[in-house]
């Protein structure tokens, strides 16, 4: 029963999705046998996963079970003390340089927006292309406002983040990680210090993202957005990835009995 | 209409029941009791003062002072007026302060960072260093270092001798004294070029970055020029300068410049006590930018030096400048414990000898708190602008 399910729900993703040779993309991301601790406190077990070019996966779980420290490790701002983490050809070990190369290409937004409050929301756009891309600051500017428009909002340019909404900064933010011109874009926790009605503006901007062929990795609890564009649902609990499967697959037949539990409580309400 | 709504208005409340009558009223009562008071103080001082024969005013500044002073950035002798020693204290004052908190900011500075530092040594070096000195009353400090180690360092005949030109003993440190010779103008023409030069090539350095995004190594550059230009341009001009070299005459030095170990101890004493307050000022205003700007900051790919320069600094500033100017208050204020080992600033001088020998308590103490009330409001309010231009970009 279960079989003949997922080459249909394979078949039709990749008929709809725009790319539809995703299969032959070279893995952008690929981590191999990699574990984590806070001292003894053993955080990531074991996680093994690759990512193809253009992919877009999601990661849900219930809190404490390590995916946001997971999607953290993919830019090293956690270290992972066992395994391999290779990003775009660049594996991340302590070498600096290669951390500031993986950090180049992958764009990361935040739970809590971290926007630079002394910076307006065109500075805060402009300051990682001018400072690390080295881009005249005019191309930099002209750069930014066409992201601002993407995430519409360009009318805001030259106000201080504190001045803005909620859904609003996280647009920025999505914008300042763009600007960088990314090849893989992390979303931390993206909706969830926003209000509701926040939520689906943020959301809207990461479904037109996701339609124009950006890699992908989100955390998130937005079982709807995860339906609605995932490639790939990973689900993680204890530090271990306990499954992973197309979306369709992963919600109405979930292989594993923690999984199982976790969608009861999250689509009960 | 007008009268409309002044008669649609509710009838007020009884007077005494009325909070802008009551606030009025309470006003005028401690406006009344402070003139009062006020004047009762001046009239009763000033009747005093009549009973006991003593003048007013300020003539006493251009009589005669007739007692010395061991160390004047403006010319003094004894010969010179109560005037004179006002100015004395007052410079010798404004200099043990500008130099305790240039040395202060600078430490405390490196001791806050390193307070931080991931390195654990570091770290607790600069915590130790913090608690022992910051807990330890200044008066005692000040103390330590001119009892326990100026006074105990070797008398004239065996000073220590650093290469025949820098002699420390127990009476001060003496330098070589440049005398600048004809020509010198030529070096001074050199620095000036030097400074213009290094502000030309930040601006233009700043134009070329908006035009091509490309970055130059303006501090690199402009160091070498700083110190490049006035070396040639002394070179060029054929040395004009000569060293008056101190040496030994009789029980002391003679020629040369001189620091009193009265003023070391101050200096050294006020600068260590003052930063340590001014680290944990500095690590609390780094440690008030949250953890989520500097990761912010890296995810973007800036390395660690741009993200403390550009996002973490220029937000812990607004944090630290306010507290900082009051250490630098704290600082000019503490100055005044130069009594106790004899350094002559203001107070020592001018509120101690000068008040002793003319008796004019209510001019003299009158002038000196006038004085640190003035440097204290000239540095509040520079620093206040200073911290508009950093602070103002909020909102």
């Amino acid at each position: 029963m279960g079989n003949p399910m997922t080459e249909q729900t394979q078949t039709s993703e990749t008929q709809s999705s725009p790319r539809s040779e995703a299969g032959q993309k070279p893995d952008i991301i690929r981590v191999e046998g990699m574990h984590k601790w806070y001292g003894d406190f053993h955080v990531l077990k074991d996680l093994n996963l690759n990512v193809k070019q253009g992919e877009r996966i999601v990661i849900c779980g219930p809190s404490g079970s390590g995916k946001s420290t997971f999607i953290r490790c993919l830019n090293r701002l956690e270290e992972h003390q066992q395994g391999k983490i290779i990003v775009d050809e660049v594996e991340l070990t302590d070498d600096v340089r290669h951390i500031d190369t993986v950090r180049r290409e992958v764009g990361m937004v935040f739970q809590h927006f971290n926007l630079f409050p002394h910076l307006t929301v065109l500075e805060n756009c402009c300051l990682s292309p001018i400072w690390v891309r080295k881009i005249p600051r005019k191309e930099a500017e002209a750069s930014a406002m066409e992201y601002l428009e993407r995430v519409k909002i360009p009318d805001q340019a030259n106000k201080f983040p504190g001045q803005l909404s909620g859904g609003q900064q996280q647009r920025v933010a999505i914008a300042r990680a763009l600007c960088m011109k990314p090849k893989i874009m992390l979303f931390d926790e993206p909706t969830s210090a926003l209000d509701p009605e926040m939520i689906k503006e943020v959301l809207d901007v990461m479904i037109e993202l996701a339609g124009s062929g950006m890699t992908m990795l989100c955390v998130t609890h937005e079982m709807g957005f995860a339906k609605t564009v995932a490639d790939r649902v990973i689900f993680m609990d204890g530090g271990e990835i306990v499954e992973e499967a197309p979306p369709h697959e992963f919600f109405t037949n979930p292989q594993e009995a923690r999984t199982q539990k976790f969608l009861k409580q999250i689509l009960q309400h | 209409m007008k009268k409309q709504t002044i008669d649609s208005r509710p009838a007020g409340p009884k007077p005494w029941y009325d909070p802008r009558v009551r606030s009025l009223f309470f006003q005028v009562v401690a406006i009344t009791l402070v003139f009062w008071g006020g004047w009762t103080l001046v009239d009763n001082t000033l009747s005093n003062m009549e009973s006991r024969g003593i003048s007013t005013g300020f003539g006493f500044l251009e009589e005669s002072a007739g007692f010395g002073i061991i160390m004047h950035l403006v010319p003094y002798d004894a010969t010179m007026s109560y005037g004179r020693t006002f100015w004395v204290g007052l410079t010798n004052t404004l200099l043990v302060s500008a130099m305790g908190v240039v040395a202060a900011t600078i430490l405390g500075f490196v001791l806050g960072i390193a307070r931080l530092s991931s390195n654990w040594l570091v770290a607790k070096i600069s915590l130790a260093y913090i608690e022992v000195i910051r807990n330890i009353p200044l008066l005692l400090q000040i103390f330590f270092w001119y009892f326990a180690v100026l006074s105990n360092l070797p008398s004239p005949r065996q000073s220590v001798d650093v290469g025949g030109t820098l002699f420390l003993n127990n009476r001060g440190l003496y330098l070589p004294e440049p005398l600048t010779q004809d020509g010198f103008g030529l070096v001074w023409g050199g620095v000036l070029a030097a400074i213009a030069a290094v502000i030309g090539i930040r601006l233009w350095a700043k134009k070329r970055q908006l035009a091509t995004g490309q970055i130059f190594p303006t501090f690199k550059v402009g160091v070498a020029i700083l110190v490049l230009v006035p070396i040639i341009s002394y070179l060029v001009a054929g040395r004009p300068l000569e060293w008056e070299i101190p040496a030994l005459k009789g029980f002391n030095f003679g020629g040369g410049i001189t620091i009193i170990p009265e003023l070391a101890a101050l200096w050294i004493a006020l600068s260590l006590y003052t930063a340590s307050f001014i680290a944990e000022i500095v690590r609390s205003g780094i440690l008030s930018v949250s953890k989520g700007q500097t990761e912010a900051s890296k995810a973007l790919g800036l390395p660690h030096g741009l993200t403390l320069r550009l996002v973490v600094i220029p937000q812990a500033m607004r944090v630290i400048i306010p507290p900082l100017t009051s250490q630098y208050l704290n600082l000019v204020k503490n100055s005044s414990l130069a009594t106790a080992i004899g350094y002559p600033d203001l107070v020592a001088v001018f509120m101690g000898t000068t008040l002793n020998q003319t008796g004019q308590a209510v001019e003299v103490v009158a002038m000196t708190m006038a004085v640190y009330l003035t440097i204290s409001l000239l540095i509040s309010l520079f620093m206040n602008i200073y911290n508009r231009a950093v602070a103002i970009k909020e909102r």
